[in-house]
């Protein structure tokens, strides 16, 4: 563990020390954003009337949409003079979000991902290749700082020119992989076709990946082709960037940093707080940071509490791996469908790879959906009639899971575009009224 | 029985020419090749040289290819010939999934076809004269 006295703090010292952070934050937010000091007197919310954590559940929600209005600098807390950087969404759905740091958000950000170092099976000598895009994408830097502050080499390689990333992840010794599930995919891939066997060539033993949902199906196969333990990381630039949770080596569920965040789960539709064990969205309150903070932030993630204490000995709640967000739910002829739930239904076919694209269209009046998944190399088939039932198969399993029908197309292998960056799952070509 | 070397294909412009730009890289020769197609995908089936060695270089460029038993049975080259081949095939109970016919050049015609059911299929060929040929009849097998 990078910083055990903090992981394995007992529960009531940890949210000792939440309230302790709480309380002035509220504060803060209240004197220094005009969007909070409105959004409390709106909704009749004294910042200094909290006795509890649980009186959190009182302040008003942050969506994405207050963000964007507030653009660029309107939910900035500190003067300007205090922010040392900036990080944005790509704002291909509207306005980009822009997100400041001071610099003790930064070492509060480092400390995060340092940590995912530690449950990677880091030491001072290992090596990161970082593959993560950098830029106003928080994936490269908050890697990048995660990996210096830990103590270990860092190869700031960012996305792209695979081949490279591969002879140098030979060359350098490379033993920590950070970069999204897809793109690792796309590297033990590449490493393959040029005749280098990752699991064997390489010495990769952990992988840190997120920014991307992501199957057991596929992380199991990921996982072998590299012969290394994969960690799944999770964050959001709006609410800091990648580290806001991650998992430890027992692969069960994700601890959010509490001592940083507090994390609530509520029903999509009331928004009202839901037991541990169910799930609901994910909605978090930042703690520690001093130029971007955000009360009940709601993070359109699909997640639930573990209930239980986790075996590796870190106190700190865990959340479940990111079912879909509720913006990615697709609603098709009147059922919710995620992404994921079709991979795990096509990764049991060892027919065909977990490379697919899911494009949903109107015909006639109708949602019409058409799943194109690549065929493995090594696809035993003869005759039309075994590549149609295979088809058929496919769309009947497609149909028993998420009860809708699916017009499955087997395309041949490496012809679905490999992105670099977040993998195109869904494109949804229907026109909104 | 011989081999042919099977390749799933999409229906795109420009596939079946890289497929064969492949095959002529990997320094295979092609004796026959039939595309069995529908709206999405095709099958191409093509006889040649050294089978499962124009497997494995498809494979490694990523097709999705192997090689395949199939029966081939020469056919004398006149008008008939295969009429006469096919009552056999229905005696002995044989249904034909596929099939598809090419000449050489000493005027022989190769009958090349997946078979499923029937019994004694080779016997009733021989009784009736027909000739199952083996691959090197056909092409020049894969060196081991």
């Amino acid at each position: 563990m990078y910083q055990p006295e903090i992981e394995t703090m007992d529960r009531e010292r940890l949210e000792r020390l939440q309230l302790e952070r709480l309380k002035p934050l509220l504060k803060r937010v209240y004197e220094r954003i005009p969007f909070y000091h409105a959004s409390f007197d709106e909704a009749g919310f004294d910042p200094e009337g909290l006795e509890t954590l649980d009186d959190l559940r009182k302040a008003p929600f942050t969506v994405k949409q207050d963000l964007r209005d507030n653009y660029p600098f309107g939910m900035f807390a500190v003067p300007r003079d205090e922010v040392v950087r900036i990080h944005a969404s790509s704002g291909t759905t509207g306005t980009a979000t822009v997100v400041g740091y001071t610099q003790a958000d930064l070492d509060a950000w480092s400390d995060c991902f340092a940590r995912a170092v530690g449950r990677a099976h880091g030491t001072k000598d290992s090596t990161m290749q970082v593959a993560y895009g950098y830029g106003l994408f928080t994936g490269g830097l908050g890697a990048h700082m995660g990996g210096e502050r830990f103590g270990a080499t860092v190869v700031p390689m960012s996305t792209g020119n695979t081949k490279r990333q591969v002879n140098l992840m030979r060359d350098f010794d490379v033993d920590i992989l950070a970069c999204t599930p897809s793109y690792a995919m796309h590297i033990a891939d590449t490493a393959l076709e040029m005749g280098i066997d990752p699991a064997t060539d390489l010495k990769v033993s952990g992988m840190i990946c997120g920014a991307e949902p992501m199957s057991d199906e596929l992380r199991r196969e990921l996982e072998q082709k590299m012969g290394a333990q994969l960690i799944d990381i999770y964050g959001l630039s709006e609410v800091m960037g990648p580290g806001v949770a991650c998992e430890c080596e027992l692969q069960d569920g994700l601890h959010l940093a509490e001592d940083h965040f507090i994390a609530e789960i509520v029903d999509p539709d009331t928004f009202e707080p839901v037991p541990d064990g169910q799930w609901g969205e994910l909605v978090i309150t930042t703690l520690s940071k001093e130029c971007s903070p955000l009360i009940r932030y709601r993070t359109r993630d699909i997640t639930r509490i573990l209930p239980g204490e986790c075996a590796c000995g870190c106190t700190h709640r865990r959340i479940d791996r990111i079912r879909g967000r509720t913006d990615d739910m697709l609603i098709i002829r009147g059922v919710n469908v995620f992404p994921r739930q079709v991979e795990e239904v096509i990764t049991a076919f060892p027919e065909v790879s977990a490379w697919y694209q899911l494009v949903v269209s109107t015909r006639g009046d109708l949602d019409a959906v058409d799943l194109n998944v690549e065929v493995v190399p090594e696809f035993d088939f003869d005759t039309v009639r075994e590549v149609e039932s295979l088809q058929r198969r496919i769309r009947a399993a497609l149909k028993g899971n998420l009860q809708i029908a699916v017009n499955v197309r087997v395309v041949e292998p490496k012809t679905i575009e490999r992105a670099e960056s977040k993998q195109k799952r869904v494109i949804d070509l229907r026109k909104r009224g | 029985m011989i081999d042919q070397l099977s390749v799933f294909m999409e229906n795109e412009p420009g596939r079946l020419t890289e497929l064969c730009r492949a095959i002529g890289d990997a320094g295979v020769n092609m004796h026959a090749l039939t595309i069995a197609d529908t709206t999405d995908f095709g099958i191409v089936r093509i006889i040649c040289d050294a089978p499962e060695k124009a497997a494995l270089a498809l494979k490694s460029v990523g097709y999705s290819a192997r090689s395949t038993k199939v029966m081939a049975v020469a056919v004398p080259n006149e008008p008939g010939g295969l009429a006469a081949l096919m009552d056999v095939l229905k005696g002995a109970g044989v249904n034909v999934e596929y099939a598809y016919c090419f000449a050489t050049p000493d005027q022989r015609a190769v009958f090349v076809m997946k078979t499923t059911g029937g019994s004694g299929v080779a016997e009733a060929l021989a009784a009736a004269g027909f000739e199952a040929l083996q691959p090197k009849d056909v092409y020049s097998p894969d060196e081991l």
